[in-house]
């Protein structure tokens, strides 16, 4: 192969990012744009809304359709809701995730396979197959139309148990040994040797569930009926109505406003988040 | 490392440490499975009550004619019958597997060549950039997303068509016809998940040495030769992944044909788990409803089951 050719060939090669770095940015702004047009438009006047070309910056930017949604639903009740849900399924999900996850990777008891094994093949088991015979488990308890019935079905989490048993079985086993040649039990083993490492994994587990929950729709849908225990998700579609004759801007004020902990989430926590959905592909 | 240790920490007499060592160990044994039980409880009884007693329950109640008010009738496999013989049924598992296809070839198709883009040399800050742009909508909620598209997609006012007129494309009926409904919901379902499969072959391509494409380069392969005959089978354990949890996500898809269509026109948009749903809270045909599931369910089993099958043919692991 001559010198000239394998030039030729870089130079060729090094034309190309230019052409890929607008080919990725037009597909960016695809990505982002209907996110843009949400925000912009729920800054324009309900008479605006419908604005074609859409512009981006709002010709009389106003907060009128905020104060519309707050006037036609109730979006505080409905963000108290979806906050004390995704909030308690967290921090719970953390827990027994933590807990469990814990047991199976360092702790010596009867029949660890099979429990273990049970846990792993309820991951492949939809929620929406379930989901007859869940709600009325959930009735036969008196939790349906109840947020604690949203809340409690959703502790366990056998995506969560595995990738705290992971996380637990990454952490060096001397640590363990050294405490319990100083006297250490098996709860202060835990307690003060592997639970303070075990705070990036939980993070995985918590923003895991925090993106889920806050976005869920399916199972609010189904248990909550009355307009009290509407999630935000929820009251956003009922607001827009089946025939879409909500006001455009005020619907997407709405959206705005149940994007925020979102994006929150997003800009804080996406390491964790790009770690948790990657692994949750890759184990699931 | 341990080895040393040990004797430093073992100051008491041979005799004392044989004499006290066997009961110790065997309280501490106790000590470690109460633990355990404890730790482990709130997730078996949690996976038991949740999902372990929902399965039998809904093969249960699929051999049953319930509507909750009155007792439930034994029914054999009358709703499996009813069933197969109820069209809009019918039409919603062909509708399910059509939109699977579509939605997990367009969804793999585009985060693949995204992640290829991205994976080639450029600014690191660039690359982040158009790493969170397309991870960015996974955050999103689905319904909330649908509802932003429903406006979008209007055929008289939505931006879609609105930038389709700009290149001379004539409006197109996205939501009230049957092609463009079903267009719609596989776009709005794409447009949403492809983050996650592009995430996944990021990865992926990360994994592959470096080593490899230089190798590559140098028997002169180029561009597209290149993917087609190193990358892609290399990668192929992950596209294996992607595709079947693509193929699991899509058969479950409801958030975005409930809010955009509610299933119409006529049926053309009605999914599996859509009919779960009405047959069940609002027909409260429950045993029905269940079969469906038990159906749906062994729908995934076997799609997954043909998937790894036909993997053996086409995933390499280094």
């Amino acid at each position: 192969m001559s010198q000239a050719t394998l030039t030729s060939r870089r130079v060729r090669y090094s034309l190309a990012p230019w052409a890929r770095a607008a080919v990725l940015a037009v597909c960016a702004l695809l990505t982002l744009g209907p996110v843009v047009w949400t925000v912009s438009t729920s800054l324009r006047t309900p008479a605006e809304s419908f604005d074609l070309p859409p512009t981006i910056v709002p010709a009389h930017p106003t907060t009128e359709a905020y104060r519309g949604v707050i006037d036609q639903i109730d979006v505080w009740l409905l963000a108290l809701n979806s906050t004390l849900v995704t909030a308690l399924i967290a921090v719970g999900q953390m827990i027994t995730a933590g807990l469990a996850g814990y047991a199976f990777a360092r702790l010596e008891f009867r029949f660890k396979k099979p429990l273990f094994g049970l846990v792993l093949a309820t991951m492949m088991v939809p929620l929406q197959v379930t989901i007859v015979p869940v709600f009325l488990v959930l009735k036969s308890m008196g939790l349906t139309d109840t947020l604690l019935g949203l809340i409690v079905p959703a502790f366990p989490t056998a995506f969560g148990t595995f990738l705290m048993r992971q996380y637990f079985l990454g952490m060096p086993r001397d640590l363990g040994e050294a405490a319990m040649l100083d006297g250490a039990g098996p709860w202060r083993i835990f307690r003060s040797v592997y639970a303070p490492l075990a705070a990036p994994g939980l993070a995985i587990v918590g923003v895991l569930a925090f993106n889920y929950h806050w976005n869920e729709f399916f199972r609010p849908l189904i248990l909550e009926t009355s307009g009290q225990n509407y999630t935000l998700p929820l009251g956003l579609v009922s607001l827009q109505g089946n025939l879409g004759t909500g006001s455009v801007s005020v619907v997407l004020a709405g959206v705005v406003l149940s994007m925020l902990p979102a994006v929150a989430v997003f800009v804080v926590g996406q390491r964790p988040l790009r770690e948790g959905i990657t692994s949750a592909g890759v184990n699931r | 490392m341990t080895n040393t240790r040990i004797p430093a920490v073992r100051p008491a007499p041979a005799a004392a440490r044989t004499a006290v060592a066997p009961a110790r160990r065997g309280g501490r044994e106790r000590g470690t499975r109460l633990l355990a039980s404890l730790f482990l409880a709130p997730t078996i009884v949690g996976i038991v009550v949740f999902t372990v007693v929902p399965i039998a329950g809904s093969v249960v109640l699929s051999l049953f004619h319930w509507n909750v008010i009155d007792d439930p009738r034994w029914s054999g496999l009358a709703n499996y019958r009813e069933t197969f013989g109820d069209s809009t049924v019918l039409v919603s598992f062909r509708n399910t597997l059509v939109f699977m296809v579509l939605a997990v070839a367009l969804q793999l198709l585009i985060a693949l060549a995204l992640a290829l883009a991205v994976n080639g040399r450029m600014p690191v800050w660039l690359r982040s950039v158009f790493r969170s742009a397309f991870f960015f909508p996974l955050v999103l909620s689905a319904a909330s997303v649908s509802v932003v598209m429903k406006y979008l997609f209007n055929q008289d006012f939505g931006v879609v068509n609105w930038l389709l007129g700009l290149v001379g494309i004539s409006p197109v009926p996205w939501l009230t016809s049957e092609h463009g409904a079903m267009a719609t919901v596989v776009l709005v379902y794409v447009w949403q998940q492809f983050g996650f499969s592009f995430l996944l072959f990021v990865g992926g391509l990360n994994n592959i040495p470096k080593e490899v494409h230089e190798a590559a380069s140098l028997d002169g392969a180029t561009g597209l030769r290149k993917h087609l005959h190193v990358t892609l089978p290399l990668l192929s354990p992950t596209l294996l992944v992607a595709s079947v949890v693509g193929v699991i996500n899509a058969l479950q898809v409801f958030e975005q044909p409930y809010v955009l269509t509610d299933g119409g026109p006529g049926d053309s948009t009605r999914t599996v788990v859509m009919v779960i749903y009405e047959t069940a809270f609002e027909q409260l045909r429950f045993g029905t409803a269940s079969a469906v599931g038990v159906l749906l369910f062994v729908l995934i089993m076997a799609v997954t089951a043909l998937q790894f099958r036909l993997s053996r043919r086409f995933v390499h692991y280094q």
